[in-house]
C-alpha cells in the first residue's frame, strides 16, 4: 500500500459521502415542497390584509361574516374558537384511548395487537372523509338530537367524529413511540420487581413522552386540516360555540364551503385563503406548546 | 399485595378498553359493508362508469395513483428522516424542519388540493392529471410519512451505528445493511398509514386529478397514448372522489348503491394493502435474520 | 447484498421519477399548444353532470376531440376562464353578478334551465307558502311551522353556500334584497338533500332534479314546481346555466356548445337529466333578473 492510497479518500469515505448528499438532497427537496407550500398560503391569505385594507385585529376578534355586502365585514374569532375547541375535544377523547390501544399492542399482548388490532384500527384511515360525514348526519346527528334535544349537529357531534378519525393516526404513531423505548429499562424495572403496570407508567410512558407528544401534535393537526365530515355535522353556521350543541362553523368548513364560489382576487376569496393561514399559524402555536409542555414533563 | 391487584385490574381494563373501541370500529366496518353488501358484483368491478354503474376505472385509478405517490414521496421522506436522525446534528435548523414538517401537516387538503390546481395543473400545465395528483398528494403524504420513518429510525439503538463505526465500515454501510433493515416494521406502518389517507384522499384530488374517468384501454401500454391507462398524463377519478362525487351532486337514482358498493370496495381494498404491507414486513424480517 | 439493491434501486426509481417529471413538463405544454382539439371545462357542479354527459356523446361522434369536464364551483370557472387558463367556464350564476369579474371580456352561453324549489322534511306537513311567507322564514320572522298550519315544530333553516348561484337565484326572486337569518350554510345538493330528509323541521331549497323520496318541495301561492310553470314563468325561482368562454375559441369549442344548444340533444338528454330545455322557455331573464317575454 503505498502513500498515495492512503492519502486518497477510501471506499468507506467516498460511500458515505455520497450516502448523505443523497440524503440531504432529499431534505432539500422536502424543505422546498413545504416552503413552496407556505409561501403559496402566505402570500395569498396575506392579501386580506395588504390588498383589501382589513384590520388584522378586526379579522381576529370579530364573527361577522359578510364579504360580498355593501359593506364587507369578515372576522374569524367564531371559526376559530370554534376549530380550537373541536379539536382540542377531539384529542381529548381520542389520544388517551389510542396510547391505551398502543400500550396493549406493545405490551400487554404485541401478538394480537400487531396481527389484529392494529391493522383493524388504521383501516379507518382508508374511508373517505365523505364516509364519516354522511355516516355522522344520518346515525350519529339523529342520535344526539334524540338524547340531548336541539337538532343534533354541532361541537358534539363533530368533535366525535373526528375523534374517530385521528384516532389511527395517533395510534400507529403512538405504537411507534413506546416501540422506541428500549427493552434494557424495561427488563431493569422488572428485575427491581416492578409489575407490568408500574413498568408501563413508570418506566414506559415516562420515557416515550416526547414522541407521545408528537403524535398526539399530528393527531390535532389532522383534525384541524379535516373538512369535508366536520362541515356536514357541525352545523356550518357563523356563531360563536355557546355549548355543544349548538350549530357552528369550523375555520376549513367554511373554508370549504365557499371556496369554489368566490372569485379569485376578490375579499370573499382572499379571506378564506386568510383562513388557511390563520390554520397554520394556529397549527404553529400548538405545536410550540405543545413541545414546550412536553420539555417541562421530562425534567421534572 | 396491593400493587398486584392494581396490575392485575389496570391489565383487564386496559383489554376491555381496547375490546370496546375494536368492537366499535368493527361494528362502523360493519355497517359499511351490510349496507353495500348487494351492490358488490363481478359486474360491478370489472365495468367502466362511462357505460354504466361500474367502478373499474376508478378503482385502477386509486392503485396507480398510490404506487405513483409512493414513489414519489417515499425516497424524499427516508433520505428526509435519515439526515434528520442520522446524519444531521441536533440544532436548531433540524428542529426548524421538524417543525414545518408538523405545522404542514395540519393544511386542510383543500389548500393543497387549490394550490395543486393552481400551480401543477394551470402554471405548469400538467392538466388534470394522474401526475399532478400524485404530486398534490406527496405534499400532503410527506409529512406524516417523514415523521413516522423518523420514528422507525430513531428506534434503532444508536450503538449500532457506533459498532459499525468502530469495524472501519462506512456509516452509509451501517445505515443500509443494519439500520433501515431494522426499522423496516416501523417505515412500513409508515407507508400503511399514509396509503390509507391516499385511498380516502377526495378534496386534494377534485382539483388535480380531476373528476372524470375517461374510459381506459388496458391493453394499450404506450404511455403517451391519451387512453392508455399507464398515461400519467390523463385526468383520474379515485375511488373516494367518486364517492364524494356521486354523493354530493349526482343526479342519478343510483347514486345510493353506487357509493354503498364504492365504499365496500374501499374499505376491502385498504384491508388488503395492510395485510400485504405487513406480510412484507415479516418476510423482510425474516430475510434480515429472523429478528 | 439484495437489500441494498432493493433500497438502492428504489431511491434511484424515485429520483429519476423526479427528473421525469421536469421532462414531462415541457413536453406536455408543447403538446397543448399542437393539439388544439383539447377542451378543459371547469366550473359549476351543477351544470357538470350535464357537460359530462354531453362530452361523452359528442366526442363519439369526434374521436379526435378530448374534451374534459371537470368541477371547482362557479367561482373557480369564472375565474379560470376569465384569465384564459380553461376553455370553458362553467358557472351557476351570470358573470355580471360574481364579485371580481369583467363580463365584458368572456361570452356567456346559455346551455340550460335549473328550476329550484324550497324543500321541507315531509314530517312538518306543509306543502304550500305563501312568496311572503318563505321570505319570513328565511329571514327569521317565521320560526314555527305551526305558524303556517303545521306541526308543531321549529323551522331549522338550511341555506346553501354563500355566493353559490342558487343562493344568487332564490335570494333574488324571494328575499329581494332583505338579509338572510343567520343559519346553517350548505354546498352541494346532495348534502343539502340529505340533511333536510333526516332532520325534522328542516327546510331549504334544491333543483328539481335532487327531488327525491323522504323530501317534500312545496309549492308557492298554489304553483307547483314543475317544467311547465318555470317556461311560462309562473314559478319564478329558476335561472340558467352558463357555459363561459373567452371572445376567440376554437372550432371544436364552437362545436360543442352548438351541440349542447341544439334541440336534438335538448330535448333528450337535457330533459331526462332534470334541467329544462333553453327552447322551451316563453320569457327571457338577464342578468339583473329582470323577465321578459321573449
Amino acid at each position: 500500500m503505498n502513500l498515495v492510497e492512503l492519502k486518497s479518500p477510501s471506499k468507506e469515505i467516498r460511500q458515505d459521502h455520497w450516502g448523505k448528499i443523497l440524503c440531504y438532497a432529499a431534505t432539500g427537496v422536502l424543505l422546498l415542497l413545504l416552503l413552496t407550500m407556505m409561501y403559496f398560503v402566505f402570500s395569498k391569505g396575506i392579501r386580506t390584509f395588504t390588498v383589501d385594507g382589513v384590520k388584522v385585529w378586526k379579522f381576529l376578534t370579530t364573527s361577522q361574516w359578510e364579504p360580498t355586502s355593501t359593506t364587507p365585514k369578515v372576522g374569524a374569532l367564531a371559526l376559530i374558537s370554534t376549530s380550537f375547541l373541536t379539536t382540542i375535544l377531539a384529542a381529548v377523547i381520542a389520544a388517551p384511548i389510542a396510547i391505551i390501544i398502543a400500550i396493549y399492542v406493545v405490551v400487554i399482548d404485541t401478538k394480537i395487537g400487531t396481527k389484529l388490532i392494529q391493522p383493524i384500527v388504521e383501516l379507518l384511515l382508508g374511508i373517505p372523509s365523505v364516509v364519516y360525514g354522511f355516516v355522522g348526519l344520518t346515525m350519529l346527528v339523529p342520535l344526539i338530537r334524540r338524547s340531548f334535544g336541539g337538532t343534533g349537529f354541532g361541537i358534539l357531534a363533530g368533535m366525535l367524529i373526528l375523534a374517530l378519525m385521528i384516532l389511527p393516526t395517533i395510534t400507529s404513531l403512538a405504537i411507534e413511540s413506546l416501540r422506541g423505548v428500549d427493552r434494557s429499562y424495561w427488563n431493569f424495572a422488572y428485575t427491581l420487581g416492578g409489575t407490568t403496570w408500574q413498568v408501563i407508567t413508570h418506566v414506559i410512558l415516562k420515557i416515550a413522552a416526547p414522541n407521545l407528544i408528537i403524535a398526539v401534535i399530528y393527531g390535532i393537526a389532522r383534525a384541524f386540516g379535516e373538512a369535508l365530515a366536520v362541515q356536514m355535522v357541525i352545523g356550518n353556521t357563523i356563531q360563536m360555540p355557546i355549548n355543544l350543541l349548538t350549530p357552528t362553523a369550523t375555520l376549513t368548513s367554511k373554508l370549504t364551503t365557499d371556496i369554489g364560489n368566490t372569485v379569485a382576487g376578490t375579499l370573499a376569496n382572499d379571506a378564506l385563503w386568510s383562513l388557511a393561514l390563520i390554520l397554520l399559524l394556529m397549527s404553529l402555536a400548538f405545536n410550540l406548546i405543545a413541545k414546550r409542555f412536553a420539555k417541562r414533563r421530562v425534567k421534572s | 399485595m396491593n400493587r398486584y391487584l392494581i396490575d392485575r385490574v389496570t391489565r383487564h381494563l386496559i383489554q376491555l378498553l381496547v375490546g370496546l373501541v375494536v368492537a366499535l370500529i368493527l361494528i362502523f366496518l360493519g355497517y359499511l359493508i351490510w349496507q353495500g353488501r348487494h351492490q358488490v358484483t363481478w359486474t360491478f368491478l370489472t365495468t367502466s362508469s362511462e357505460v354504466g354503474l361500474g367502478i373499474r376505472d376508478q378503482l385502477f385509478n386509486s392503485l396507480y395513483l398510490l404506487v405513483l405517490t409512493l414513489l414519489l414521496s417515499f425516497p424524499i421522506a427516508l433520505g428526509s428522516a435519515v439526515a434528520l436522525t442520522i446524519y444531521a446534528k441536533q440544532n436548531i435548523f433540524t428542529r426548524l424542519a421538524q417543525m414545518a414538517i408538523e405545522v404542514l401537516s395540519s393544511l386542510p387538503s383543500i389548500i393543497v388540493g387549490l394550490f395543486g390546481f393552481l400551480f401543477l395543473v394551470l402554471k405548469v400545465g400538467l392538466g388534470f392529471s394522474v401526475l399532478s395528483g400524485a404530486i398534490a398528494l406527496t405534499f400532503f403524504n410527506l409529512p406524516i410519512l417523514t415523521q413516522s420513518m423518523i420514528l422507525a429510525l430513531k428506534n434503532v439503538p444508536t450503538s449500532r451505528l457506533e459498532a459499525g463505526i468502530s469495524l472501519g465500515v462506512s456509516q452509509w454501510h451501517v445505515l443500509l445493511k443494519v439500520i433501515i433493515p431494522e426499522a423496516i416494521p416501523g417505515i412500513i406502518s409508515g407507508i400503511v398509514l399514509s396509503a390509507g389517507r391516499v385511498f380516502g384522499e377526495a378534496a386534494a384530488l377534485i382539483y388535480t386529478a380531476g373528476q372524470s374517468a375517461p374510459q381506459l384501454d388496458y391493453h394499450n401500454w404506450n404511455i403517451f397514448s391519451a387512453n392508455s391507462f399507464l398515461n400519467p398524463l390523463r385526468p383520474a377519478e379515485t375511488l373516494a372522489v367518486h364517492i364524494w362525487k356521486v354523493n354530493t351532486e349526482n343526479i342519478g337514482i343510483d347514486a345510493d348503491k353506487i357509493s354503498r358498493g364504492a365504499i365496500v370496495i374501499l374499505v376491502v381494498v385498504v384491508l388488503l394493502f395492510n395485510f400485504l404491507a405487513r406480510r412484507l414486513s415479516n418476510y423482510l424480517q425474516q430475510k434480515n435474520g429472523g429478528r | 447484498m439484495k437489500k441494498q439493491l432493493v433500497i438502492g434501486s428504489l431511491f434511484l426509481l424515485g429520483l429519476t421519477l423526479l427528473a421525469g417529471c421536469g421532462q414531462q413538463k415541457t413536453t406536455s405544454s408543447t403538446e397543448n399548444t399542437t393539439k388544439s382539439t383539447k377542451v378543459i371545462a371547469v366550473g359549476s357542479t351543477a351544470l357538470q353532470p350535464l357537460v359530462e354527459e354531453a362530452a361523452k356523446k359528442f366526442q363519439t361522434d369526434h374521436p379526435k376531440t378530448s374534451i374534459n369536464v371537470q368541477g371547482g364551483g362557479s367561482g373557480t370557472g369564472l375565474s379560470q376562464v376569465a384569465q384564459g387558463a380553461v376553455t370553458i367556464g362553467n358557472s351557476d350564476i351570470f358573470a355580471e353578478a360574481s364579485q371580481g369579474i369583467d363580463a365584458k371580456k368572456i361570452v356567456d352561453h346559455q346551455v340550460a334551465v335549473v328550476g329550484m324549489a324550497p324543500v321541507v322534511n315531509p314530517d312538518t306537513k306543509v306543502k304550500n307558502v305563501s312568496l311572503a311567507q318563505l321570505k319570513q322564514i328565511f329571514t327569521g320572522k317565521i320560526t314555527n311551522w305551526r305558524e303556517l298550519g303545521g306541526k308543531d315544530e321549529k323551522i331549522v333553516v338550511v341555506n346553501r353556500a354563500a355566493g353559490s348561484g342558487t343562493r344568487a337565484t332564490f335570494e333574488a326572486s324571494v328575499l329581494k334584497g332583505a338579509q338572510a337569518v343567520k343559519s346553517q350554510e350548505q354546498d352541494s345538493n346532495g348534502t343539502v338533500q340529505q340533511i333536510v330528509k333526516s332532520t325534522p323541521g328542516a327546510i331549504s331549497y334544491l333543483a328539481f332534479s335532487y327531488f327525491k323520496s323522504g323530501i317534500q318541495p312545496l309549492a308557492v301561492d298554489g304553483v307547483q314546481p314543475t317544467a311547465k310553470n318555470v317556461a311560462t314563468n309562473r314559478w319564478q325561482i329558476w335561472s340558467y346555466e352558463h357555459m363561459y368562454t373567452q371572445k376567440k375559441i376554437t372550432s371544436t369549442t364552437q362545436k360543442f356548445i352548438k351541440y349542447i344548444q341544439s334541440s336534438r340533444f335538448q330535448d333528450t338528454i337535457v330533459k331526462k337529466l332534470g334541467y329544462i330545455s333553453i327552447h322551451d322557455m316563453e320569457v327571457v331573464k338577464d342578468a339583473h333578473n329582470q323577465v321578459s317575454e321573449k
